[in-house]
């Protein structure tokens, strides 16, 4: 990633009277990128975004644009375009009217504005539905229609406040879609916002994971679900197995650890401390009975539940000491166990990460 | 054969069950109904009998409004002797409820004609006197009173004779039948009510533009504000709504007369020198029409720029529009639904006020309703107030369709 910033939050805060909301974040937003701030609600990623595009002022701390400082211009002077969570198109204008808004408040002629507002929807393939009014539109369209809206100004950057929330499964993953191609088209920089997981793996550059005010991890998707920095993100991103245990040995790069079930497995993460830890290790990387045969750490446990999700089995298992833990198997497994069964669990120490516990 | 039995008992108890549910549905609704029509649709339906309706002359002078149907005035000759002789007949009927209808015609025939009082009540005091003698009525009656030989005289009887006149109605129009039956209007200096109408109208018109130019920022305040603050200006606004008409007019007489504490404070700022003159006039009126009518017009507008989301002006600002051009494209336009009610609501309702004006206003600034009411409580010609009133409520009636037709009655009433 060519790491030209665009962006700088500079130890930013934001308090709400005595609640503080953002606790001295730090961010940068490098030119072209997709990130995503991806959070539980009430992480702070909204109200970063809504500082971002000029709504909120932060209570200190400074937000830098191409190296200038915009944390006091009013958001119509800051040339951002924004889609809001529910669309916000103006009921009373058609959709043409709603694409030109942006540029007439600019001041554009009318035979530009007319120009650009036939390519914007040609280019979210909205042709003929010009002089609809948005209350006329399906829910995918009106998604589309403020896309346009906020890119048809050719902002430098565009904010995206969970745009996909209010539809449904698959027009959601074909709007993703849409919205990946549009940016790769236009060469944008997006800022966008969920707090679905799967969205911000499949869309971003970049997922800087918010947890109280802060961000927990920015980084790839890729290296935020292989290699997440804290108990936190490695529970928040995918499903995983934290299982809290202790340090038995440390010895260079493999470090033992006592589960609190008794068993002792060892992790490939080299370790310094030792206070109690948390081990996590993502379902998918448990293998079952022969599956488990070979592998570094294997524990005999007790099938307690099955749960069966079409082209997967989700099985909870007790590793002993009441420690649950939940393995995925393909559902078409002959063999599969049934609930009060005992199995075999093995894992790789290099599928398992180690975290302080706090 | 069993089934099909049971299934026709079956469908009978159905209907029996059905036929109970309408009938206590119909029940349920019965005490609204009979409410709506006897004070709603009732005193209108009078209304409208009342303007047209002319009873008296018929019933005060039967024989004489019959014998005048074969007479034709186009001839421009006196009607024959029976006419006078029919007269004669009524008017020598001695029973009191005779005596009283005759009256109520003689009141009547003085609209059409002035004076025309005097001289039937004159002419009935004399026809009684000497009401054994028989016959040649004409020459007698004439003698009386030479009013008698002059076709006008007779024609204004056949004129209110018909049980339904446009007389009122055209009175109130400033128009009225000529002796020859044409139409037209009545003499300038004698035209009152269609000024009366347009004064009203105007008086409701500027009040409405004074409460929308108070209430529109007033409204957007109250949605703006933190809770508490929007509950004071909430009530604020409904506090005076609360209060006695009587009291609210009294106490902007006080304030605002001559020596009232908002002319000392004139005075002793240095804004002006001398009393301002701030009641009794059209300043007065205006001000106090305004206090009384600014709920009508918050109200409405409050509860529709509180259902415009804030997303919509954080929209138009990031898409480059300035507060004030967002406020223009965009919170205006969609507010706009209110502004419709609140202004045909405080329009309606000025339009038909009465105390107030006549409180606070001077002379010129009476409206229909005032004349309303002086003509039904005071000189007791209920054709004419009947015919005022509708003239207001045909009017009222223009502009709430004229409304509906623009901004949308569906809107107006919240249903959007």
């Amino acid at each position: 990633m060519a790491a030209e910033a665009l962006i700088e939050f500079d130890k930013i805060t934001k308090s709400y009277g005595r609640h503080a909301v953002i606790r001295g974040l730090d961010l940068t937003v490098c030119r072209g990128e997709f990130l995503t701030l991806l959070g539980a609600s009430g992480s702070g990623k909204t109200t970063t975004l809504m500082m971002l595009a000029g709504f909120e002022e932060p209570t200190s701390g400074a937000i830098r644009m191409n190296g200038a400082p915009i944390e006091h211009l009013p958001p119509h002077r800051r040339g951002i375009g924004v889609v809001f969570q529910n669309y916000a198109l103006f009921p009373h204008m058609t959709v043409a009217q709603n694409l030109a808004y942006p540029l007439r408040m600019r001041g554009m002629k009318r035979a530009g504005v007319e120009e650009e507002v036939r390519r914007a929807i040609s280019m979210v393939r909205l042709d003929g539905m010009e002089d609809r009014k948005p209350a006329m539109l399906s829910g995918g369209q009106q998604q589309r229609v403020a896309l346009a809206r906020a890119l048809i100004f050719k902002p430098e950057l565009v904010l995206m406040d969970e745009p996909l929330g209010a539809l449904d499964k698959n027009l959601r993953e074909h709007m993703q879609f849409e919205i990946r191609e549009l940016h790769r088209q236009l060469g944008v920089t997006v800022v966008y916002v969920t707090h679905d997981q799967s969205e911000a793996l499949t869309m971003s550059d970049r997922v800087a994971v918010f947890h109280a005010g802060d961000i927990a991890q920015i980084a790839p998707p890729g290296d935020i679900y292989e290699k997440p920095s804290d108990a936190y993100v490695a529970g928040f991103v995918g499903e995983n197995n934290l299982l809290s245990g202790s340090i038995e040995a440390s010895p260079g790069n493999l470090t033992a650890v006592r589960l609190s079930s008794g068993t002792v497995v060892s992790v490939a993460c080299p370790w310094s401390g030792s206070g109690p830890v948390t081990l996590a290790v993502r379902p998918e990387k448990m293998g079952l009975n022969q599956d488990a045969e070979g592998l570094a750490n294997r524990i005999s446990a007790r099938v307690t539940e099955l749960a069966y999700l079409g082209d997967q089995l989700r099985m909870l298992v007790d590793l002993g000491g009441g420690q649950i833990a939940m393995v995925k198997i393909a559902a078409f497994d002959k063999n599969r166990p049934q609930v009060g069964d005992t199995v075999d669990i093995g894992w790789n120490p290099e599928d398992g990460h180690l975290f302080a516990s706090d | 054969m069993i089934t099909a039995a049971r299934s026709e008992a079956d469908k009978e108890a159905g209907h029996r069950r059905l036929n109970r549910r309408r009938v206590t549905s119909l029940l349920l609704v019965a005490p609204l109904l009979i409410f709506t029509i006897v004070v709603f649709l009732l005193p209108i339906v009078t209304i409208l009998t009342n303007a047209v309706a002319s009873p008296e002359v018929s019933t005060g002078l039967p024989r004489t409004s019959l014998a005048l149907a074969g007479w034709h005035p186009a001839d421009r000759n006196l009607p024959g002797g029976e006419v006078f002789d029919a007269l004669a007949q009524d008017l020598s009927e001695k029973s009191p409820e005779r005596t009283r209808a005759v009256a109520a015609a003689a009141r009547r025939l003085n609209y059409e004609v002035g004076g025309f009082r005097s001289l039937l009540v004159s002419t009935e005091r004399a026809v009684k006197k000497s009401a054994d003698d028989a016959g040649n009525w004409r020459e007698r009656l004439i003698g009386m009173d030479g009013r008698w030989g002059d076709i006008e005289t007779w024609q204004a009887i056949r004129r209110a004779a018909p049980a339904h006149t446009p007389f009122y109605i055209l009175s109130a129009l400033d128009m009225r039948q000529a002796a020859d039956g044409s139409i037209g209007m009545v003499p300038e200096n004698q035209r009152t009510y269609v000024a009366v109408l347009m004064r009203t109208l105007k008086v409701a018109a500027v009040t409405t533009l004074i409460c929308l130019a108070l209430g529109y920022p007033f409204a957007a305040l109250m949605v703006k504000s933190g809770r508490n603050f929007a509950f004071m200006l909430l009530g604020a606004v409904m506090l005076p709504f609360w209060t006695s008409l009587l009291a609210k007019t009294s106490s902007w007489i006080v304030i605002l007369q001559e020596q009232g504490p908002l002319n000392k404070l004139l005075i002793w700022s240095g804004i002006v020198s001398s009393p301002l003159q701030l009641i009794f006039n059209a300043t007065g009126l205006y001000i106090v029409m305004a206090h009384m009518m600014l709920p009508f017009m918050v109200l409405p507008l409050y509860s529709t720029m509180k259902g415009i989301p804030s997303h919509y002006m954080k929209a138009s600002s990031s898409l480059g529009a300035n507060p004030a051009r967002g406020f223009f494209h965009v919170y205006l336009p969609m507010s706009l639904p209110g502004v419709g009610a609140g202004a045909l609501l405080t329009f309606i309702v000025s339009a038909g006020y009465y105390i107030t004006p006549s409180l606070v206003g001077s002379p010129r600034e009476q409206m229909l309703g005032y004349f309303v009411a002086f003509y039904a409580y005071t000189s007791v010609n209920w054709g004419l107030a009947s015919a005022l009133g509708l003239m207001l409520l045909v009017c009222v009636l223009a502009l709430y369709l004229l409304a509906g037709r623009t901004v949308g009655v569906r809107q107006i009433a919240g249903l959007r």
